[in-house]
């Protein structure tokens, strides 16, 4: 009776945690993975401990070109979609105008397109165009996708600003800039941060789209997508498990960061 | 990491009667311009040129150029050449989308109403597998299902499965990948539904003489509603496209229909017949959305 | 640029303000003065039209027609940032991003003031807050939260000081308390507040002058005992405090009295108290001008009164509620004070209410109007004001 009380109370969270455990099993082994020397090129079984993948993360150097050509792309593509993305959230909350349901169309339908055919159909457009492809169409394949993303991200932190706090400062004697740069932008910062870490791991991420589009240059994606066909290098799972911890500790700062703004964890 | 967008965050307080809009009227568009334009032309533009490609003479090759000969022909001979396909492509996704439920359910419920200062750090270890590589994490899938891991060594032991039996290369490891990496895009629309979800109102159905499972159907469903609309939408329009779990995990029996777009663009370079695929393709997804929105009663999702 | 707000303001006179959202007219023609220094109130029910009108006055809102005037200068359409206007938002809008002393020292930065220590340091400790420059709104209680919103207007010594149900969001024990407060603190600054709020109580104990609103225009205006005592219409008699209204014609006026008839009986009101001479009229007694006996022949000389049957009676510790139903059917109200003086009446029995004719007042009424003795009940009524 009690045992069964008990379970009754607590099979939801029991649930949940396995499912979490499921989420985060892979990331195990990649960790594990990356302190491994596989036994032979097309192995993926855990063979023998050795340091040697984070001593040497650039060993193989073909995939160390990649993770610093898809951190380039990566950031690119963040500035020009942040901005661009920005600029389309400020219109869409803060202002009136003709046309707004076709742009938000606009702006939702490549959320909702499957990669793939995002893919073939620039693949399509560059080819018929004649654009030799490369570096610079991932970038503009990448910015497409993502400025949706920050549109998005944006809007959400913007709508759910407090219009009188502009109000107040204008009351309190400053312009219409500066109420924009004292209040508007410090307020609406978090989301444009969160909007360009988020551009940043997409595009970072990639890997359909960038497919179709890399023509000869290779993206991090890209070289393990050719690397599991010849085997992989275990320093590719230095490069997952460094990428995880890094995104980690950022998360861990901007948490702390907020508690100490905003006094004990409440947000604005 | 793209799923936190569509739910938003909350609802905007009510704001006060805008005020003077008149000064501003070209304001708006100057600032829609530069972002609206590039989506115009590598979002719009490209897809009417697929659709354009996907009527393209098929006798023709990259070398020799392509003829537009509004060959509509080239949708049956697809059809014809990769029904199987397109038909593993939505049962995949299909019975991933049913597995992702019944796993993100509770997971979503748990984080939601049950998780106390808990809640952001299980919120957190959700979105943590998207902070690594999508292909990086599939390839450990590869080790953890191995013929020589220990999961596989378990199962045959317990006679689970025969002794020469495996999980990699089968459908199920392919099911399994697509269930793990799109279940956050459904978890966490989810997630922001029911944590709107005000507890009172369980407790208020119960003290009707609702049963916890009466409480769940005529309560806790339908509020979540929302949640679950967008959030098997976010599962099932990228795990219907997806063609990483089939080449990384299953083998050219599990192929879907994106393998088949792959090597129709970037090995057997034949433009017309990969337009026609990607075309039907996005016209399933939308027919399949569609249909759904329209059954579920929630079309203001979009 | 730079305001020169110790300058004399002079009143602030809104002309012909008109407001309209579509269709919607939130504020109607109003005109209104008000004196250099007073402590105003705009009292009204959501959606009348009192938060438009500040926000009018604050730069806000522009309206669709008339006048704003600070002294001789004429202010409709400057921005807020160039009005000597400063505003107490409702919900405070402070800066979550900024300290307290920042918070309170925005306005003085923005107008180019160097050294702001002195200031902020003062106006913290005026408004009881001293210590607390260093911490954030979201670290303070809704009552400190207030008292900086107050402060970091104040500060600016604006001529007017613009304050929207500033206390709206504080619990009932705190909100008498910031009423003494905001008022100890307008006799010692002289700035002319307006206050905007629904709550008759809080108008009444602040203000020198109260405008009760109604439908984007001005019903009475004037001190509030004056209000109180001989309310201009039927709408204000209910919406401050609580009136019974016997609906009756008046015949005219002679010897000082005017002579209504209501529900077939006699009686007089003295004409002094009367608006409305002759026609259909509301005959006004506050329930705590009844008196409630066991029978007619208790009424004193020069008394008047109505019969019936008390049919509840709620005790609230300083006075006993009754309801009496009349011989026509509509249930008075009876507030007696429990000063230990009177006995209780018990539910069931008949009593006789009576009262000082001195006490009556006489409204114009609506011919197809009927007995009102229920007060306006503060609701929502869909737009916001």
């Amino acid at each position: 009776m009690r045992i069964s009380r008990w379970f009754a109370d607590r099979w939801v969270m029991i649930v949940a945690l396995l499912v979490l455990g499921y989420l985060a099993l892979p990331i195990l082994v990649v960790a594990a993975l990356s302190f491994n020397r596989p036994s032979s090129r097309l192995s993926y079984d855990f063979n023998e401990f050795t340091l040697d993948n984070w001593r040497q993360p650039c060993a193989t150097s073909d995939m160390c070109d990649a993770v610093v050509r898809s951190v380039q792309i990566g950031f690119l593509v963040t500035v020009v979609a942040t901005v661009l993305g920005t600029l389309m959230a400020f219109a869409l909350v803060r202002h009136r105008f003709r046309g707004r349901s076709g742009i938000n169309v606009l702006i939702f339908l490549p959320m909702a397109t499957p990669e793939l055919v995002m893919g073939t159909s620039l693949l399509a457009l560059f080819v018929s165009a004649g654009v030799p492809q490369g570096f610079w169409t991932i970038v503009i394949a990448h910015v497409m996708f993502c400025v949706s993303f920050v549109v998005v991200t944006v809007k959400a932190r913007l709508a759910g600003m407090d219009r009188r706090l502009e109000e107040a400062a204008m009351d309190l004697y400053a312009s219409e800039w500066q109420t924009f740069r004292l209040i508007t932008l410090p307020l609406v910062l978090p989301g444009i941060v969160a909007a360009a870490l988020l551009a940043f791991s997409l595009s970072f991420d990639d890997f359909i789209i960038t497919n179709f589009n890399a023509g000869t240059t290779v993206t991090f994606p890209m070289y393990v997508w050719g690397a599991a066909q010849r085997g992989i290098p275990p320093q590719v799972n230095v490069v997952g498990t460094a990428m995880f911890a890094v995104a980690l500790l950022l998360v861990g700062l901007s948490s702390l960061r907020t508690r100490a703004r905003f006094g004990l964890g409440s947000d604005s | 990491m793209t799923l936190l967008a569509p739910t938003g965050s909350g609802r905007p307080p009510p704001a006060p009667p805008a005020a003077r809009s008149g000064r501003r009227g070209l304001l708006p568009y100057l600032l829609l311009l530069p972002g609206a334009a590039w989506l115009f032309v590598f979002f719009g533009v490209p897809l009417a040129q697929l659709a354009a490609a996907s009527l393209y003479d098929p006798s023709g090759s990259l070398a020799t150029g392509y003829a537009m000969t509004w060959a509509f022909s080239n949708y049956p001979d697809v059809v014809q050449a990769y029904w199987p396909q397109f038909l593993r492509s939505f049962g995949y996704a299909g019975l991933a989308l049913v597995l992702a439920l019944l796993l993100g359910y509770p997971l979503a419920y748990a984080i939601a109403q049950k998780a106390g200062r808990w809640k952001n750090l299980l919120l957190v270890c959700v979105v943590a597998p998207m902070f690594t590589s999508f292909l990086v994490r599939t390839l450990a899938w590869k080790t953890i299902l191995s013929d020589n891991g220990a999961l596989v060594g378990l199962l045959r032991d317990v006679h689970l499965l025969a002794p020469d039996g495996r999980l990699l290369a089968t459908p199920f490891a392919v099911v399994l990948g697509l269930t793990y990496n799109f279940l956050p895009f459904l978890v966490l629309p989810l997630y922001a539904s029911l944590e709107r979800l005000d507890p009172r109102l369980l407790e208020a159905a119960t003290d009707l003489y609702a049963s916890g499972a009466q409480a769940f159907r005529r309560v806790t469903l339908p509020l979540s509603m929302p949640g679950l609309v967008a959030g098997t939408l976010l599962f099932f329009i990228p795990a219907s496209g997806d063609y990483i779990n089939a080449e990384l995990l299953g083998t050219p029996n599990e192929y879907m229909i994106g393998n088949v777009i792959d090597s129709a663009f970037l090995v057997r370079l034949d433009y017309p017949q990969g337009a026609a695929l990607s075309f039907l393709l996005m016209a399933a997804i939308l027919a399949v959305v569609f249909g759904y929105l329209r059954r579920a009663g929630t079309e203001e999702v979009l | 640029m730079r305001m020169a707000p110790e300058t004399p303001a002079g009143d602030l006179r809104l002309a012909n303000l008109t407001k309209r959202f579509g269709v919607f007219t939130a504020v109607d023609d109003l005109s209104l003065t008000i004196g250099q220094g007073s402590f105003f109130a705009l009292l009204g029910a959501s959606g009348c039209g009192k938060t438009t009108t500040l926000r009018t006055i604050a730069g806000l809102e522009e309206p669709t027609s008339g006048q704003v005037l600070l002294g001789d200068r004429e202010i409709t359409r400057l921005r807020p940032y160039k009005r000597p206007v400063n505003t107490v938002f409702q919900s405070y809008a402070l800066f979550p991003h900024l300290n307290i002393f920042e918070n309170v020292a925005f306005g003085l930065r923005r107008r180019g003031i160097r050294s702001v220590d002195d200031e902020v340091t003062r106006m913290l400790s005026l408004v009881q807050l001293d210590g607390y420059g260093n911490r954030r709104p979201a670290q303070l209680s809704g009552g400190q939260q207030q008292r900086v919103a107050l402060a970091r207007a104040l500060i600016n010594r604006p001529q007017v000081l613009l304050l929207d149900e500033p206390l709206g969001a504080l619990d009932l024990k705190l909100r008498r308390q910031m009423q003494i407060e905001l008022k100890r603190i307008q006799t010692e600054v002289g700035i002319t507040f307006v206050h905007v709020t629904h709550d008759q109580e809080e108008a009444m104990t602040m203000a020198d002058t109260v405008a009760v609103m109604n439908a984007g225009r001005i019903e009475q205006l004037g001190a509030p005992a004056d209000i109180y005592e001989l309310p201009a219409t039927a709408f204000v008699a209910n919406f401050l405090g609580q009136s019974n209204l016997l609906a009756g014609e008046a015949t005219g006026a002679s010897g000082g009295d005017v002579a209504v008839t209501a529900h077939g009986a006699r009686f007089a009101v003295p004409a002094s108290r009367s608006r409305a001479e002759h026609g259909p009229v509301h005959l006004g007694v506050r329930p705590e001008k009844l008196i409630l006996v066991g029978s007619a022949d208790q009424v004193p000389a020069g008394h008047q009164h109505v019969t019936g049957v008390v049919t509840d009676a709620s005790y609230v510790g300083v006075s006993t509620q009754y309801l009496l139903r009349t011989g026509w059917g509509t249930e008075l109200s009876v507030f007696a004070a429990n000063s230990g003086t009177s006995a209780r009446v018990a539910v069931g029995s008949e009593a006789v209410a009576y009262w000082d004719p001195q006490h009556a007042f006489l409204l114009p009424r609506d011919a197809a109007d009927t007995d009102r003795t229920s007060p306006v009940l503060d609701e929502p009524v869909g737009a916001s004001s």
